[in-house]
Order: C-alpha cells, then sequence, then structure tokens
C-alpha cells in the first residue's frame, strides 16, 4: 500500500488538489445563483497587491503625459484653437435651436405628467487596470467605497455607456479604495436599450467573442444599419436617452429575434478616464415659466461678449441697456468669423438686437435657465462641463466691432422701440 | 529542432529563490492585468501561463509544478469577476504536465520551448474551455486557428520570458 501511495504520489495529490477546486468552484457557482455573495477574501488580497502599482504607474503615465503634451509639445496648438473657436460658434448657435425644441419638449412631458431622470451628480475615476482576461471583460476604477461608490452604479463616458460597477472595495481601512467595473461587451453584462428612430427596445448584452448585441428585438421589425441605440432605462442602472451604440450588422436569427450586432459608442478597449454616475434624479417635468422666447434672444445672449473692462466703461457713459445688449451681440458677431452658417446667424442676431426684445436679453434674466437646461450638479472632479451664460456686456464703440456690410443698422438701436410688446 | 530524450539523472533542476518565485508571479500578472489597456493587442498573451510553464519546466517537480500554477491561477481568478478557480484547475494541469515533461524531456533549447508552449497553451485553453462550459455554464467559443494562432504568439514571447527565468534560476 506504501508503495502504490509513494509510486503515484504525485497523480494523488494533482487529483486532491483538483478535487478541491473543482468543490470551491462548485460552492461558488452556487452561492453566487442564489444570493450575492460577500466578496472573498482572495479578491480583496489580490486587488490590495496589483492596485498600488497600477495606480503609480498610472500616476507617472499621466504625470509625463502631462508635462509633455502641455509644456513641450504645443505644435499646432494655435491653429487648432482658432478651428475650436469656430466650432464653439456653431454650437452655440446650435445649442440655441435645440433649447427651444427642448423646452416645448418638457411643455408636453408636463402637459402628460411625464417624470424625467437626470444624471445629477456624476465622479470623474480613472481607469487603473484590468481583469487580465479576455472571459471577463471588467476594468478596474481608482475610485471606490470611500468615494462613495456602490455596486450597480452605472459607469460612462462624454461618448456613451461602459458598464456598471460590480464590486467595490475599500470599506476596511486597510484596503485599497478601487472599484471594478463590468463592462457592457462581457457576456454576463446586460443592459435595457432601445433603437432611436425605431423605438423597439431590446437587451443588450455582450458576446464571448467581445462583439456586442441587441437582443429580443422580433424578427419581423425593421431595423437600418447605422441607427443608433440609447439607453432605455428599464434595467433600473443606466437613466434613460444615453448613447450606447450605432447598429453595424442586421440578420435574422434562428429563433423569432434579430440578431442586431451594435458597435459601442465608448471605446472600450481605449479607456482612461470614466464617469461614475453617483446619483440619478427623477422628477415631474416643468415648462419654463419665463413664457415664450424667440431664439434671437437667446442669441443675443449666447454669442461671445467683451472684456469687462469695457462693461466698466460703458456704464459710466450711461449708455441705453439696448445698446449695450446690441453691442454686446454684434461684437460677437464679428467674432464669429467667417464660415457662411456663422455670419447668416451673426446678421440674424445683430438684427435683434437691434429690435425691442433686445433689453431683455441684456438682463441676468437669461431666457433659457442653465439649471434647467442642463440640472448635473458636478463634483469637483467632474469633467462635465458647467454651461456659463454671462449677461451680454457693454462695448463702447459697437461701431468698430460691428461689420458694416452685414449689419448696417444694428449700432443705432431704436430706445423708443423698447417698449413695443413683443 | 528535436525534442531530445534524456533520462532523468542527466536532466539539470533547477530551483528559484524565494523573492524571484514571489515577485515573477505578481510581476506577471501586474503587467497582464495593466498592459492591454494601453496595448490592446496584448490581450491575447497569457504572461501568467508562461510564468507557471516556466518555473515549471526549471524545477522539474511535478508537486511543486501544480501548486505554482494552481496559486498563481487562483491570482489570476481574483481579479476577474468569474468564479475562482477557472484559471486555478487549468494552470494546475498545465504546471503538472509541464514538470512531468520536464523530468523527460529537454527543455532548454529554443525549439523545444517553442512546441512546448504551443501546446500547452492549448491544453490550457482546453482545461478553461471544459470547466467554464461544464461546470460555470458560460457562453464560450473555440476555433482551433484562433487557439493555434494565440499559441503561436506565446510561444514566441515565451522564448523571452524563459531567456529572463534562465538569469534568475540557480542551478541545484
Amino acid at each position: 500500500m506504501e508503495s502504490v501511495l509513494g509510486r503515484y504520489r504525485n497523480l494523488i495529490v494533482l487529483v486532491a488538489v483538483l478535487f478541491a477546486q473543482v468543490l470551491g468552484l462548485a460552492v461558488q457557482v452556487k452561492r453566487s445563483a442564489a444570493a450575492s455573495e460577500p466578496t472573498l477574501l482572495i479578491r480583496i488580497w489580490a486587488v490590495g497587491a496589483i492596485a498600488p502599482f497600477e495606480q503609480a504607474l498610472h500616476w507617472t503615465q499621466t504625470s509625463t503625459s502631462s508635462i509633455w503634451h502641455n509644456y513641450l509639445y504645443l505644435r499646432g496648438m494655435r491653429a487648432e484653437n482658432r478651428e475650436l473657436k469656430q466650432e464653439i460658434q456653431q454650437m452655440k448657435l446650435e445649442q440655441a435651436r435645440m433649447s427651444q425644441d427642448a423646452e416645448q419638449g418638457r411643455r408636453l412631458q408636463a402637459l402628460l405628467s411625464f417624470k424625467e431622470q437626470f444624471v445629477s451628480q456624476t465622479m470623474a475615476a480613472q481607469v487603473i487596470g484590468w481583469s487580465g482576461s479576455e472571459q471577463s471583460r471588467s476594468i478596474y476604477i481608482d475610485k471606490g467605497a470611500r468615494e462613495g461608490i456602490k455596486p450597480d452604479m452605472a459607469v460612462i463616458t462624454k461618448d456613451g455607456i461602459v458598464g456598471k460597477v460590480l464590486q467595490v472595495y475599500g470599506t476596511n481601512p486597510l484596503e485599497r479604495s478601487v472599484s471594478q467595473v463590468l463592462l457592457i461587451d462581457d457576456q454576463t453584462s446586460g443592459v435595457g436599450a432601445i433603437l432611436e428612430k425605431a423605438r423597439l427596445q431590446g437587451i443588450l448584452r455582450g458576446t464571448p467573442s467581445g462583439d456586442v448585441v441587441l437582443e429580443k428585438v422580433m424578427s419581423d421589425e425593421t431595423v437600418p444599419v447605422g441607427e443608433l441605440v440609447l439607453t432605455s432605462g428599464g434595467d433600473g442602472i443606466f437613466p434613460k436617452g444615453l448613447p450606447v451604440g450605432k447598429v453595424t450588422k442586421v440578420s435574422v436569427g434562428s429563433d423569432l429575434f434579430l440578431n442586431i450586432r451594435v458597435r459601442p459608442a465608448a471605446n472600450l478597449s481605449r479607456l482612461e478616464e470614466v464617469l461614475v454616475v453617483t446619483k440619478i434624479d427623477e422628477r415631474q417635468a416643468e415648462p419654463e415659466l419665463t413664457g415664450p422666447v424667440r431664439a434671437a434672444d437667446i442669441l443675443a445672449q449666447r454669442l461671445p461678449t467683451v472684456p469687462a473692462k469695457a462693461e466698466t466703461t460703458a456704464d459710466a457713459s450711461g449708455k441705453a441697456p439696448s445698446a449695450q445688449a446690441g453691442g454686446a451681440a454684434l461684437s460677437g458677431s464679428a467674432l464669429s468669423g467667417s464660415a457662411p452658417g456663422t455670419a447668416q446667424a451673426a446678421t440674424a442676431s445683430s438684427g435683434a438686437t437691434a429690435s425691442p426684445s433686445a433689453p431683455k436679453a441684456a438682463t441676468p434674466q437669461a431666457p433659457t435657465n442653465p439649471a434647467k437646461t442642463n440640472p448635473a450638479k458636478t463634483n469637483p472632479d467632474n469633467l462635465t462641463p458647467k454651461p456659463t451664460i454671462k449677461p451680454a456686456a457693454a462695448a463702447t464703440t459697437p461701431a468698430k466691432t460691428v461689420n458694416p456690410t452685414a449689419v448696417p443698422k444694428a449700432p443705432q438701436p431704436q430706445p423708443a422701440a423698447q417698449d413695443t410688446p413683443q | 529542432m528535436a525534442i531530445t530524450y534524456t533520462s532523468s539523472e542527466q536532466v539539470e533542476v533547477y530551483r528559484f529563490s524565494l523573492p524571484a518565485t514571489i515577485v515573477i508571479p505578481l510581476v506577471a500578472i501586474f503587467i497582464q492585468a495593466w498592459l492591454p489597456l494601453r496595448f490592446p493587442f496584448f490581450k491575447i498573451f497569457d504572461l501568467p501561463l508562461l510564468v507557471t510553464i516556466g518555473f515549471a519546466t526549471a524545477r522539474r517537480n511535478p508537486l511543486a509544478g501544480l501548486f505554482t500554477g494552481g496559486l498563481i491561477g487562483t491570482l489570476q481568478d481574483a481579479l476577474t469577476h468569474q468564479p475562482i478557480g477557472l484559471y486555478g484547475i487549468s494552470k494546475t494541469v498545465v504546471g503538472f504536465l509541464a514538470s512531468s515533461l520536464g523530468i523527460k524531456v529537454d527543455v532548454e533549447n529554443p525549439g523545444t520551448r517553442f512546441l512546448l508552449t504551443t501546446v500547452f497553451y492549448v491544453v490550457h485553453e482546453i482545461a478553461y474551455f471544459v470547466i467554464a462550459r461544464g461546470l460555470v455554464g458560460l457562453h464560450m467559443l473555440w476555433s482551433w486557428p484562433h487557439e493555434i494562432g494565440s499559441g503561436a504568439a506565446n510561444a514566441v514571447l515565451g522564448l523571452l520570458v524563459y531567456a529572463l527565468l534562465d538569469r534568475v534560476k540557480q542551478r541545484i
């Protein structure tokens, strides 16, 4: 007997170790099927051993990259800056148009007693690690329990959704405060999604190969390639309306449903910074109480202003408010460049500032309340830019800033027209 | 390169110092968890597996091989969200086989190392596939060209890893 044990000692130990591991695996599978299991100690140890090095390396890399990009490598910055300024002008015009649509939508929602969901608080986090396995598509972020992160919080980027928080570490003071995020391309993830135009709902899932598919859409429906997929809000994790991705391939499946392949909007293989949605508000839709607002008024307010120095000079000169607003808007129009669309809008805005509605635009009571347009309150870490709308400042010499060919009558506002009802 | 059959008296057995035994697997797991974020193509590599094979073939002790593989695999499992044991079992099997084969086969030349790593990679994937599908119920895809291609890629990287391990191993 002893000789048999000695002879097959290695094999016996192998079988024993494998048996113990299989047993442990079976226990975990049963537990996870029954209820949410507590975090295993081995996971805490492994994360505690790896995460500090990942954070240190990430910090080093970010610092080096920051020094290089912010101080050393500035080639092409002027040209890029100029292009971005032009882009901002275009986007301001677009925003003015869309705020009107949004206001109309809010009024309709209020009529129908809809409840809206808002991402009211987010927290920026750095991606510091990956699971290290193709079969487990998850990442680690540098924010954990100590920063208020909780399981099942949504994780997004500016492009679209990324995943949800799966495990949170850092409840114990000795633990490293990090979190594990399950990506939407993992086969165990599921997101309630809706097609933007077709308004068909389905479940977004990952596949073993790493593709993302939209399931449970009936095969008799028509889904065009290229259609946007948004979150439906039905999963209770992601707020409704966040971009998910685009449909890249549609085929009829073997069952009653379509096979819809989706390319995620966020680049899941190159994540560096993400936003964790820490608070979602749900509230009744309310229309604006300021009454109807003309697009021209919004434009007059949002277009760039002259520096503060000019404002004080104008105040001292005691010019009429309409003239101040007109000057501000006109200076903005003059700054807006020579892009065709911008030039047209500039003409419109300058006309508006000379119109009776100009004084209203110049007052601090903004026609569009930024808090309602974008109700997100952000943390200091938050990457979401806050909309800052300055009251239109006065210009001392509006005639110098106005392109006379574009807006010949703008510098001569009619004070009498201020009392004219809209 | 032909695989040379040698007697167990002829093969050289090596050991690794305690710091190397602890640090090298941790560094391998760390690189595996960090590098794919910057270089997504690195996902096809399994650095902890290469370290397991490297340790096992150098030590030529089946018990040491299976325990090393089991520990490295369990640590790798701990970073995933899957149940712990998938990589642990797969690497236990590979560690045992690699060290058992190391007793009988000369694993010092690059050709042998390339072939063995390719084969062990496929064995590892088969073990993982069977456990993940059979015990955990995961949906898994199997593609021979993909697995063999990944095995060859890992074998190329393995030559570099084994060369580095050769520098820290000590002859008994």
